[in-house]
């Protein structure tokens, strides 16, 4: 198979590096060279067939999906562009989609800033806050001027987003207390974690939103109800946090025991220690999987489906009902998958990002 | 060498040590430790490895736990009681064999966070001490660097420099100079014998015997968790009393 050989630091120009690169890695011996042919084309020949479905014999305007069908034998674009206000927005009402279009913007915006780290400072919090009560008052309305809208009403992207993000943020700091009390001396403390933390990472998230969403209502006095948003919020909050917890203990147990007795031995108190030496030191531990349980979560907020919340995935699936266009499964989830994939791509990038930059200078 | 210049006006005893005893599980790590420091007293610690040195003065300020016995530091008397412990540790500055600085901190963040935080010394006045020590230990241009950009001996130094900030009256050495390169060593002894000088109350647990010579007061020899031997440190080279402290001089002073 082909190996890997250091491209030559200097010498000729690109497309001579190039074919002296091509030739050490990918022809060097007779059996190398048949392995290349015969990948190679064959990887070619599906790449030509993608290309072709998605774009040459792809239709990108008509008016349903028999118009589709008779314009040509590709890809059925014309759905996105019919559906897409559906797929991203769902039953919010029609007339105040910009409302939920304007949040999404929001959030995202909020989003790509907490990614610079010249911005993480004290305004960010409270530019946090205001910007959720923004949203909040754009989602609901009911002031302003603004027409109401039930949170049952809320739908697609911006549901998605709100579920995740809220989650990530109070799942976080869920996490931090949940891993300091697994590690407790207090034994309650210790206990009360530990089951939490077991019971949480012992059962599918499905369950978990169906006893949120089912049995919540009991345990509530009667006539206070709870919105089914909140319900879903909670237990994805609880399900991730327990998750991120597991992650933190591990950054925990990894950092070097001299971390702490030196916090200790210069008369920190537990909480200052905690706070100033051994979270910013153990987070940056675990970053990785940190991120890589975020994605998941965001990824697993698709399940509110089951208790009847519609989230991207799911006016995606109702899109698809509509007889007009009923059969173009592809399309609508390469559609789907191109925005999940684009969040998912951006998270794991900046994680990769944030570790080396925060490792800079202190290593040694 | 003139003893004269390091003579020592010793005051009342700061730490007491009473028959202290510590397992670990089955292991008897400390067998009734009896140990009396005053006040601007230079102990030096020696000992082969596993004979409990690290442990006793790890015991001073709580690091570790001792089970029987009485450890009094400064008046006050070590038990469970988590505000005493946080007194004693105010008091007490350790400096450690692998110096266990804050690596996402810079030097200067080092030096000033206890003070900030356990003093409630106002920032720039933190800064200001924090610049003197600095200063003292000859690395005053770090300040702004990180732990792992300085050599093993500066960060060393920049560990006693972060004990110091907190203006204890009592400092507790463990290996400091073990795991430093050898050339690396004397920077680190300088400094060390700088405060000696300046009457600082000093727990050493060392090999470093020409350290030991011109520094302590009193010297003890520790061996399977037991004091075997506690002497004036003319004593202790010239005329060890215990056959096992002669054997230990015997291999560490003859290679």
């Amino acid at each position: 198979m082909a190996t890997t050989t250091m491209l030559p630091a200097s010498g000729p120009n690109g497309a001579q590096r190039f074919a002296v690169w091509v030739r050490a890695n990918l022809f060097n011996s007779i059996g190398n060279s048949i392995i290349t042919i015969v990948f190679g084309s064959f990887a070619l020949w599906v790449l030509w067939n993608i290309v072709k479905w998605g774009v040459i014999d792809a239709v990108w305007v008509a008016p349903n999906m028999r118009a589709c069908q008779a314009a040509g034998t590709g890809a059925c674009w014309a759905f996105v562009g019919e559906k897409w206000r559906f797929i991203l927005f769902g039953r919010y009402p029609y007339e105040e989609q910009w409302r939920s279009a304007l949040v999404t913007l929001i959030l995202f915006g909020m989003t790509g800033a907490s990614f610079v780290p010249k911005l993480w400072r004290l305004e960010m919090v409270y530019a946090w806050v205001a910007a959720w009560i923004i949203c909040g008052v754009l989602m609901w309305g009911g002031v302003l001027g603004l027409a109401p809208v039930e949170s049952d009403l809320w739908s697609g992207l911006p549901l998605t987003l709100i579920l995740s993000l809220i989650s990530m943020i109070f799942g976080f700091v869920l996490a931090i207390f949940l891993a300091l009390g697994r590690r407790s001396n207090l034994p309650i403390v210790k206990l009360v974690c530990t089951v939490f933390i077991e019971v949480m990472r012992g059962v599918p998230l499905i369950t978990v939103l169906f006893m949120a969403s089912l049995m919540l209502p009991l345990f509530l006095p009667p006539g206070f109800s709870v919105s089914k948003l909140l319900r879903a919020v909670i237990a994805i909050t609880m399900f991730l946090g327990a998750y991120q917890a597991e992650d933190l203990r591990a950054g925990l147990m990894a950092l070097p025991k001299g971390q702490y007795e030196a916090a200790d031995a210069l008369g920190l108190s537990y909480w200052r220690k905690t706070k100033s030496i051994v979270l910013p030191q153990a987070i940056t531990i675990v970053i990785p999987p940190l991120v890589g349980n975020l994605i998941g979560n965001f990824k697993n907020t698709s399940l509110v489906s089951i208790i009847s919340l519609l989230d991207l995935m799911s006016t995606t699936q109702v899109a698809l009902v509509d007889p007009n266009w009923r059969g173009l499964t592809s399309e609508a989830y390469l559609f789907l998958g191109a925005i999940y994939f684009a969040a998912c791509f951006a998270m794991s990038r900046y994680s990769q990002w944030l570790e080396v930059l925060l490792n800079k200078g202190k290593r040694r | 060498m003139s003893e004269a210049a390091i003579a020592p006006k010793l005051g009342a005893p700061i730490i007491e040590m009473r028959d202290v005893n510590k397992w670990y599980g089955e292991f008897h790590v400390l067998r009734n430790v009896n140990m009396q420091v005053k006040k601007g007293e230079k102990v030096v610690i020696c000992g082969p490895s596993g004979s409990g040195k690290s442990t006793a003065i790890r015991c001073i300020n709580r690091l570790e736990e001792h089970q029987k016995g009485q450890i009094i530091v400064d008046g006050i008397e070590l038990t469970a009681n988590l505000k005493n412990i946080e007194l004693i540790r105010r008091e007490v500055g350790m400096v450690f064999q692998q110096f266990n600085l804050f690596p996402h901190l810079t030097v200067l963040e080092n030096l000033t966070l206890a003070p900030i935080w356990v003093r409630k010394v106002p920032k720039k006045e933190a800064e200001e001490t924090a610049m003197y020590y600095l200063n003292r230990v000859r690395i005053p241009e770090q300040a702004n660097k990180y732990p792992g950009q300085l050599s093993g001996g500066q960060q060393q130094r920049v560990a006693i420099a972060r004990s110091l900030c907190m203006k204890p009256n009592i400092m507790l050495f463990d290996e400091p100079t073990s795991a430093l390169d050898p050339e690396m060593v004397k920077e680190v002894l300088d400094v060390m014998v700088g405060l000696a000088n300046e009457g600082m109350t000093m727990i050493c647990v060392t090999h470093e015997m020409g350290f030991a010579r011109t520094v302590a007061d009193t010297m003890v020899f520790m061996d399977r968790g037991e004091v075997v031997e506690t002497s004036a440190p003319e004593e202790f080279f010239a005329a060890p009393k215990n056959e096992r402290t002669r054997a230990f001089l015997g291999q560490i002073l003859h290679h």
